[in-house]
């Protein structure tokens, strides 16, 4: 159906009385200008019917009936836990809190995962162009190993081995006559146990506000310093080191603000207490399963992007750029790269855009995104399937929808000019 | 050179001289690994590195596989008879293959339907993939192929299948009556014919429910990797013509079509395949009528079909993109109308354009059939989380179960890529 030029066949054959001004029914079907109309109006009428059907049937269902629709019960107390809490909540809070505390959790795993993902891909992606052959091949079975095998045995298998195969939290606990456990953290920080990894945490205290102000505003000074620098080559045609003056204006404030306060920000290293670790941050292996599990299935798509984008740049770029005396590194970084992503930024975004939907495999792992809060417990508990299973496809689409339009804004702005 | 001259020189050389080898350090191995693997100190650390980690990869995997056994009841008797030499417990697989393969619930004595199903995917395929060395006819085999493996499959009478065969027949021999007078006309004329066909030799057919009668399997005790291939093969091969007919939705000049299908195809690519599927597990029913009882596979299966037809309609709509405006003017000049314009010029070239990334889907859906696990289907991971893992006899022996299951999707979904790579080939027709 549709239509997509003329078709002089049906134009011809029918004598047209186009001359004489009048209308006669059968244009609606055999001349161009009116079928367009015709054929419209049927898919109109044939979708309308098609909804009108399923709507009809809504209506008549006696479950649907019965409980009718309604938004109500995101008021009520959710009555269950959550194991992780971005921000307070109990179960004596509501299905709304809890379903707020779900879409932030998945947003966090969805952070976590993207950073990591574009840190694996790239670096896979890279070395499989490398010449070192054991390097690439390498690099290409990881790649062929994870974008054939399906995320959620990922999930899965990495779920198993950090509830199953790391140690039980009881090996680091001091035994009663005093001698030492059995295992200690690494390096003291680091205790990876079957109840989840539990890290340093950073505190702030006393003037830690100073402190992050300080290292602020030392931000803000390494890019105004690389600023000058290039207003200096540009202008005066005077080279201006960049790389150490950054490193200076970046860690010495910062260093001397932290002994000049008197250590406001600390390590807080996780401590054996008498059954559990007290202090420090604990992932849980639910959340370590599908960060981790994300980031190297996805990462694995994101190197043939990055490969892709690489290769695509013509070899006469690089070529052209050695013949204006330019060193490597400045090849990749002036000539390479910056074509390279104009290739590789729109199909990273739209992996970005698929870590954040494979999120909802959570509920495989018991971990309590958004799917496991408001798709999970919320709808087994009330039973209000249709409505939680509507704001749950909303909240995913406006996600994407928000994404997709920053990045063709973005999109638009990286595109070739073209006159 | 004459004999005059010859006299005169000291020396001349009669015959060329052999040419010597190349220095040791220039040739073969030792020049490959020079330039390959030690062609400088970064090179020289990425290649120790590298080896590290594959020795170490090594020495954990063969020991497991050399080591294993494939016998033993239940995971004691593995670990008595490893006598923890590190090796794997593969007992579990040769204990329990029939339920990774088929689900547990599926008769034991029919297991040779959907085995002999199976094979037959090696006969019905190869028509529709190797068109280029395959008589024509050789497709019939694919188009019966669904019929078949129904029957096998579902078991019951043969008339349900061979009713619905004679219908598609029927209208597609309306169709072909029809064809000339248009597309759109013939389209609904064998639509029509095929519909009146099934209603009629359903009720016909209905009367005789013995006719070579196979023992009917419910489609809730379908399972194990069975339930992957089913789930794959069947909506990839339904999604793609509903991808191409939402591909040409897209690009039609009919502003309500258009937004129709831009409408249908931007939501579904917005919502992971996960709310999808809980639609079909607890929300599509509420909009058909209650007597209608669709079985959740159906329910599945057309959601995961609508999954992937828009994923396909974008990758198609990329390769409409593709072609060059000369094409779509030049089918316009000869006279061709929509339809014939499409299925002559257009879409044979945008097809050809868009086959990586229809395999692309296709893999990527093979692979999400295993989502299925989450709404309690029984598929290949849906059993090893489940009554194996969870079983008395078996609890704690992952890694072998969970590499089996790796081994099988690698296969199948390698396969197809590495089947697209080499159409991709088969197809280019630019000089390059």
């Amino acid at each position: 159906m549709g239509i997509r030029g003329a078709t002089p066949m049906a134009t011809t054959t029918e004598q047209a009385p186009d001359a004489g001004g009048g209308f006669r029914l059968s244009q609606l079907w055999y001349d161009t200008r009116y079928r367009s109309y015709t054929f419209q109006l049927i898919a109109l009428v044939l979708l309308i019917l098609a909804f009108a059907w399923l709507i009809n049937n809504a209506f008549n269902n006696p479950v649907l009936q019965e409980a009718g629709i309604s938004f109500e019960f995101l008021g009520a107390p959710a009555g269950y836990d959550i194991n992780q809490q971005p921000i307070p909540y109990t179960s004596q809070d509501t299905h709304l809190r809890a379903t707020v505390i779900g879409a932030i959790n998945t947003l966090i795993v969805a952070f976590l995962a993207c950073v990591t993902a574009t840190v694996f891909g790239v670096i896979a992606g890279v070395l499989r162009l490398s010449k070192n052959w054991i390097v690439s091949k390498l690099m290409a079975v990881y790649v062929e190993m994870f974008r054939n095998i399906p995320v959620l045995i990922w999930i899965l298998i990495i779920f198993t081995v950090a509830a199953n195969v790391f140690p039980a939290m009881a090996d680091f606990r001091i035994p009663r006559d005093g001698s030492d456990p059995t295992r200690t953290p690494v390096l003291g920080m680091f205790a990876f146990t079957n109840q989840g990894v539990f890290i340093p945490r950073l505190t702030f205290d006393g003037q830690g506000w100073l402190f992050l102000a300080i290292f602020a505003a030392s931000v803000l000074g390494v890019f105004g310093w690389r600023r000058y620098a290039r207003n200096e080559l540009y202008s005066k045609g005077r080279e201006v080191p960049v790389w150490w003056p950054s490193l200076l204006i970046l860690f010495v404030p910062v260093i001397v603000a932290q002994f000049a306060l008197g250590q406001p920000v600390g390590l807080e290293n996780p401590e054996m207490g008498r059954f559990r670790f007290d202090g420090g941050f604990l992932l849980r292996p639910s959340l370590i399963a599908l960060w981790f599990a994300l980031s190297i299935y996805t990462g694995a798509f994101i190197a043939e992007n990055v490969r892709a984008g690489i290769l695509a740049v013509s070899k006469g770029q690089t070529e052209a750029a050695a013949a204006l005396g330019l060193r490597p590194g400045r090849i990749m970084s002036l000539v390479v790269l910056p074509q390279a992503l104009r290739v590789i930024i729109p199909p990273l975004i739209s992996q970005y855009l698929n870590i954040t939907k494979n999120t909802s495999l959570a509920i495989a792992v018991g971990y309590m995104d958004l799917t496991g809060t408001l798709g999970g417990i919320t709808l087994n508990q009330t039973g209000r399937a249709l409505e939680c299973i509507l704001l749950l496809m909303a909240f995913y689409l406006s996600f994407s929808l928000a994404i997709s339009a920053i990045m063709n804004v973005y999109n638009r702005s990286v595109a070739l000019k073209e006159r | 050179m004459s004999d005059a001259h010859a006299h005169s020189v000291a020396f001349v050389r009669e015959s060329e001289i052999p040419p010597a080898p190349p220095p040791a350090r220039e040739t073969g191995a030792v020049k490959w690994m020079r330039e390959n693997l030690f062609s400088g100190v970064f090179n020289t650390i990425m290649t120790v590195l590298a080896l590290i980690v594959v020795v170490y990869l090594l020495s954990g995997v063969i020991p497991w596989i050399v080591n294993g056994t494939w016998e033993g009841g239940d995971i004691r008797e593995c670990r008595a008879i490893l006598m923890g030499n590190g090796g794997g417990c593969f007992a579990v697989i040769a204990e329990r293959w029939p339920q990774l393969l088929f689900g547990f619930e599926y008769p034991a004595d029919l297991r040779w339907r959907p085995t002999v199903a199976f094979l037959l995917l090696f006969v019905a395929v190869p028509p529709a993939l190797f068109p280029m060395y395959l008589p024509r006819w050789s497709l019939a085999l694919t188009g019966l192929y669904p019929f078949v493996a129904f029957w096998l499959i579902w078991g019951g009478s043969i008339l349900k299948p061979l009713v619905a065969l004679a219908g598609v027949a029927l209208g597609y021999a309306a169709y072909k009556v029809v064809e000339k007078r248009g597309f759109v006309l013939a389209l609904a004329v064998g639509v029509v014919a095929a519909a009146i066909a099934w209603w009629l030799l359903g009720t016909v057919a209905g009367e005789f429910p013995r006719v070579l009668r196979l023992e009917a399997v419910e489609s809730r005790n379908l399972g194990g990797f069975m339930l992957n291939m089913i789930l794959g093969v069947v909506c990839v091969s339904l999604s793609l013509p509903l991808g191409i007919v939402l591909a040409l939705g897209r690009q039609s000049r009919l502003p309500f079509i258009k937004y129709a299908c831009v409408i249908f195809i931007e939501f579904v690519r917005g919502v992971p395949l996960i709310t999808l599927l809980f639609v079909a597990n607890v929300v599509l029913a509420f909009f058909l009528p209650p007597e209608s009882n669709l079985d959740l596979i159906v329910r599945v299966v057309i959601m995961i079909t609508m999954f992937s037809a828009a994923y396909i309609a974008e990758v198609i709509r990329g390769g409409l993109a593709a072609l060059p405006r000369g094409q779509y003017e030049a089918a316009d000049s000869l006279g061709l109308d929509y339809a014939q314009a499409m299925r002559l010029i257009i879409l044979p070239q945008a097809l050809k354009i868009s086959i990586p990334g229809i395999v692309n889907v296709a893999v990527g859906l093979f692979k999400d059939t295993t989502l299925v696990s989450v709404i309690s289907m029984f598929d290949l991971v849906g059993m090893i989380r489940g009554p194996i893992l969870s079983s008395t006899d078996w609890a704690g022996v992952y890694w072998e179960l969970w590499a089996f299951a790796c081994v099988l999707f690698f296969v199948v979904c390698y396969g197809i890529s590495q089947y697209s790579q080499w159409l991709e080939r088969q197809l280019a027709t630019d000089h390059r």
